[in-house]
């Protein structure tokens, strides 16, 4: 992040369609070289913020800085950015590499320095001896990266990315979740990856933007996101929660307002643990599900909540827990987090309070 | 759980059996969908196109009239070298041409915009606004063009302040009423082709740099041309046949149309009429087997 500039600046954008505001009023910044996500469930926004920084859309209001420049009036062929489209939009009467090459084409390169980039791009991704294939006979791993290829061969400042992996199976997302750090840190160039996937988005960003209702909720590193959601929606929709309102959190966690613990943050026992800061609750299993690396154990609490508790499947596990069982649930007043900036504590409280 | 009557199961009746008969043998399913379709297509299709080949091998008894079925190849001679014949093949051929390029020049933007930039309502409202002319009869259309094209016409009216005046009757007047003629049938199959594109490909195009122009000639036609070809195919196949608007419109000027009908009617001479009518068919022939590879054939 050597540049001054941000490589994107988005001030007061809203996009409206009819009667639905689909973008409202969002300002952010990108750092250049940031590889930067927008995550949210689908009609959240983030889709159409991607489409108005690329220019399929033009905002009812706000302006798109692209480097200090205002690219607001622009059309898509006169901006420094580009997109990898959701379907790969690849063009189907074209071979693979006239795909790769179409960019240099319609810029007026010559037709043998514009197939020699075209190759370097494809081998960039390992897909040079497919040049002359059409996509159609090309895998849906591979269409993905040809996609990648024809869209950075044109050396743009900023690249566009729209659920790219949202297609592929679950061992090929992870493959190319590592391919796509990698291509970025070689480019050096701004991502700006857009997903509704929270895992995607915590494995390959530097920030992310959690978009809720065309605004965006909060704003941080994967680990600030995590570790400190900042509204209830950010808890709930980046990982998994156990939420305590405020009546719960008074009885249970013995402070005031709107809380929530991460399952992995639990564990379950027979017997209740001592410790400065650490807190039991007895309750009964409801399920324990076999996961592999884990055992996931919903318990119903007897302080009339129910919640999830993720254990590690180590040494560790003292019994196996069935439906039915009596246990306790333990964890320590560290681990809980305020969802609520008046986070007025009780005076019983007696632990540090949560970062 | 609360008790309740059972889900009923199924009677056994002889409608069920033979269900049951038909699920077990697709054979028999494939028969009973096919043979009336096939029966009649056989009959009237294969049937009446091989009496017409075989009937422009006959020849009239000129003193009696009557078809004498003796093989002859003097009518497909005739027809080869009259200089008549000639004439109005090419004539007919300019004017098909002619009126495939008008339409497909002016289907283009027509379908353009109903599959891409139309809202959904729009897009609606014209495929109605194409197909309504459908309904109305071929011959009504054909002499309201008439009275369009007519010396006190509407067209006169509207152009003579311009310093125009109407064509009047002749191959002008057909040309211009054939195209208003085949237009549906050429928007459509292109409306139906440029649907089919998806949207993300024309913004991938302008994405990578290319504007209006070179997104339409690079992406756009390509794409597009199997559906226009389609397209093509209706109009100058319609054409072709055509003789009813060069009769009503075309002053003096004949088609292979009105050659077919004078002879099958005032010389009755069905044999020649049959050679006649084998030089518009040759021609589709020849013009399918240009396009075929094209894909265009799935589109029509």
């Amino acid at each position: 992040m050597t540049d001054s500039q941000p490589a994107i600046r988005l001030t007061g954008l809203t996009k409206e369609f009819g009667a639905v505001t689909a973008v409202d009023h969002v300002d952010l910044e990108i750092a250049a070289g940031e590889f930067f996500s927008m995550l949210g469930p689908s009609g959240s926004g983030k889709t159409t913020v991607l489409r108005l920084i690329a220019g399929f859309e033009q905002p009812t209001e706000g302006t798109i800085e692209l480097f200090g420049k205002d690219v607001t009036k622009r059309a898509p062929f006169d901006r420094d950015v580009n997109t990898v489209f959701q379907d790969y939009a690849l063009f189907p009467h074209m071979s693979v590499l006239e795909n790769v090459a179409y960019g240099l084409r319609v810029r007026g390169m010559g037709r043998r320095e514009r197939h020699e980039r075209a190759m370097r791009a494809l081998a960039a991704v390992r897909l040079e001896q497919m040049a002359s294939r059409k996509p159609s006979q090309l895998s849906g791993g591979q269409r993905q990266r040809i996609a990648l290829a024809r869209a950075t061969v044109v050396e743009p400042k900023v690249l566009l990315l729209d659920e790219p992996l949202g297609a592929l199976d679950l061992k090929l997302r992870e493959q190319m979740q590592v391919e796509l750090k990698q291509i970025q840190r070689e480019l050096g160039i701004t991502f700006i990856f857009v997903t509704h996937d929270q895992e995607e988005a915590l494995t390959l960003s530097d920030r992310i933007a959690v978009f809720n209702n065309g605004r965006i909720e909060q704003l941080g590193t994967p680990a600030e996101l995590y570790e400190r959601p900042a509204s209830r929606f950010v808890a709930d929709f980046v990982g998994t929660s156990n939420l305590f309102d405020d009546a719960r959190s008074r009885a249970l966690l013995g402070r005031a307002g709107e809380h929530s613990v991460r399952p992995e943050k639990l564990t379950v026992g027979t017997a209740e643990l001592e410790g400065d800061g650490v807190r039991n609750a007895w309750g009964t299993v409801v399920e324990a599900i076999y996961l592999g690396s884990g055992i996931r154990i919903v318990v119903d609490l007897d302080a009339g909540t129910r919640v999830t508790v993720l254990e590690q499947n180590d040494r560790n596990r003292a019994h196996d827990d069935e439906r039915g069982d009596r246990v306790v649930v333990t964890w320590h007043d560290a681990d809980v987090i305020a969802l609520e900036a008046s986070d007025v504590r009780l005076p019983d409280a007696a632990a540090p309070a949560p970062a | 759980m609360t008790t309740h009557a059972p889900v009923p199961r199924p009677r056994e009746t002889t409608a069920r059996a033979a269900s049951v008969f038909l699920s077990t043998h697709p054979r028999a399913r494939l028969a009973l969908l096919l043979t009336a379709p096939l029966f009649w297509l056989g009959l009237v299709y294969i049937v009446a196109l091989v009496l017409l080949l075989v009937t422009a091998f006959w020849s009239v008894d000129s003193f009696t009239g009557q078809i004498s079925q003796t093989w002859t190849l003097d009518n497909i001679i005739t027809v080869l070298t009259g200089s008549l014949y000639q004439t109005v093949t090419l004539r007919t051929l300019g004017v098909a041409l002619l009126v495939t390029i008008i339409d497909v020049a002016l289907a283009l933007p027509i379908a353009f915009y109903m599959a891409k930039v139309a809202t959904p309502r729009m897009q609606r409202i014209l495929v109605i606004a194409v197909l309504t002319p459908l309904w109305a009869s071929y011959l009504v259309k054909a002499y309201a063009w008439r009275s369009v094209l007519s010396q006190d016409g509407i067209l006169e009216w509207l152009v003579a302040p311009f310093g125009g005046s109407t064509p009047g009757y002749g191959l002008p007047a057909t040309i211009i009423t054939l195209s208003y003629l085949w237009l549906p049938y050429v928007i459509l199959p292109i409306y139906a082709g440029l649907e089919r594109v998806p949207d993300s490909l024309l913004e991938a195009s302008g994405d990578l740099g290319a504007r209006t122009w070179p997104t339409l000639r690079h992406v756009v036609l390509p794409l597009a041309l199997p559906a226009i070809i389609a397209g093509t195919i209706f109009s100058f196949s319609l054409s072709l046949g055509d003789y009813i608007t060069v009769n009503i419109v075309g002053g003096a000027n004949q088609m292979l149309g009105n050659l077919v009908y004078t002879n099958v009617g005032a010389a009755n001479n069905l044999p020649l009429a049959s050679a006649i009518a084998l030089i518009p068919i040759v021609i589709i022939f020849g013009y399918l087997f240009l396009v075929r590879r094209t894909g265009a054939l799935d589109n029509l």
